[in-house]
């Protein structure tokens, strides 16, 4: 059978974030939404420090990291010194910088977004290992969250040709 | 690109089937391509395509945010109105180019 040249669609994507730093957080938002504005059967499964960023609590309060961040440069591209970067106030005072220069590209804020994924049939799940280690309940995630769920039950959601997973 | 006759309308469309120059367009055409899409236009599809045609003509950025904020549809609705991809479908519709939107 000659399938080598044939084009096969994504036509299912399962997002996987681990992180609670804005751009990490943003990087599975956009890539979730972008999708979903493709018509892909879309998921996101958000995990550990992830988590932040559908707890009603932390979702819109997320941050840059201006320490440990080999990309970080000052306005003009000058190197960030790691410790400018511990003073307080500075990681606050970048996230504004960073928050207002997403904004001006439309990106929404975490929940909006997410209901923006919802909107679309996009779907948001909660790690469950990962709430019980954090004692989070549904209750404490936002309303666009459809379940709590195990890895293996995100597994059973990857079947199908054209399915796949990435890892942000 | 090519050249094709829409509802009785030579048009000029890019090899994925948008309209080159939005002044060809016509509400037939918009019928047409709709139908080719699998769409049938009501009255609440022609007032987003009105609004998506005002955008792109005043020469500004179309986002489904920014769709889903204008006061003329919600998200969820416009992903109803347009299954599948809302922002490719409605603009193909509306006569305008690709949007080159990531958001």
């Amino acid at each position: 059978m000659d399938t080598k040249d044939k084009k096969q669609p994504l036509k299912k994507i399962l997002l996987i974030c681990s992180k609670a730093n804005l751009e990490d957080v943003y990087a599975a938002l956009v890539m979730a939404n972008g999708a979903v504005m493709e018509g892909i059967e879309t998921k996101v499964f958000f995990t550990f420090f992830g988590l932040d960023a559908i707890t009603k609590k932390q979702m819109n309060k997320l941050h840059t990291a201006t320490v440990g961040n080999p990309g970080m440069r000052m306005p003009g591209g000058l190197a960030f010194p790691t410790l400018l970067g511990a003073l307080p106030g500075v990681e606050a005072g970048v996230t504004v910088m960073m928050k207002k220069e997403m904004d001006k590209l439309d990106m929404p804020p975490v929940d909006e977004f997410l209901e923006l994924i919802e909107a679309g049939g996009g779907e948001i799940y909660a790690c469950k290992l990962a709430a019980d280690m954090f004692k989070l309940k549904k209750e404490d995630f936002h309303e666009t969250v459809k379940a709590i769920i195990t890895v293996g039950e995100l597994y059973e959601m990857c079947d199908g040709d054209g399915t796949q997973i990435v890892f942000t | 690109m090519s050249t094709k006759t829409i509802a009785g309308v030579n048009v000029d469309l890019t090899e994925e089937g948008y309209l080159t120059d939005p002044s060809q367009w016509t509400k037939e055409i918009a019928k047409e391509i709709a139908k080719e899409e699998g769409i049938e236009l009501t009255d609440k599809h022609f007032e987003v395509i009105e609004y998506v045609r005002n955008k792109v003509t005043a020469g500004e950025g179309l986002t489904i945010r920014g769709i889903g904020k204008s006061g003329v549809v919600d998200a969820k609705t416009f992903y109803q109105l347009f299954p599948g991809a809302p922002l490719k479908k409605a603009t193909k519709i509306s006569g305008v180019p690709k949007p080159v939107s990531c958001i």
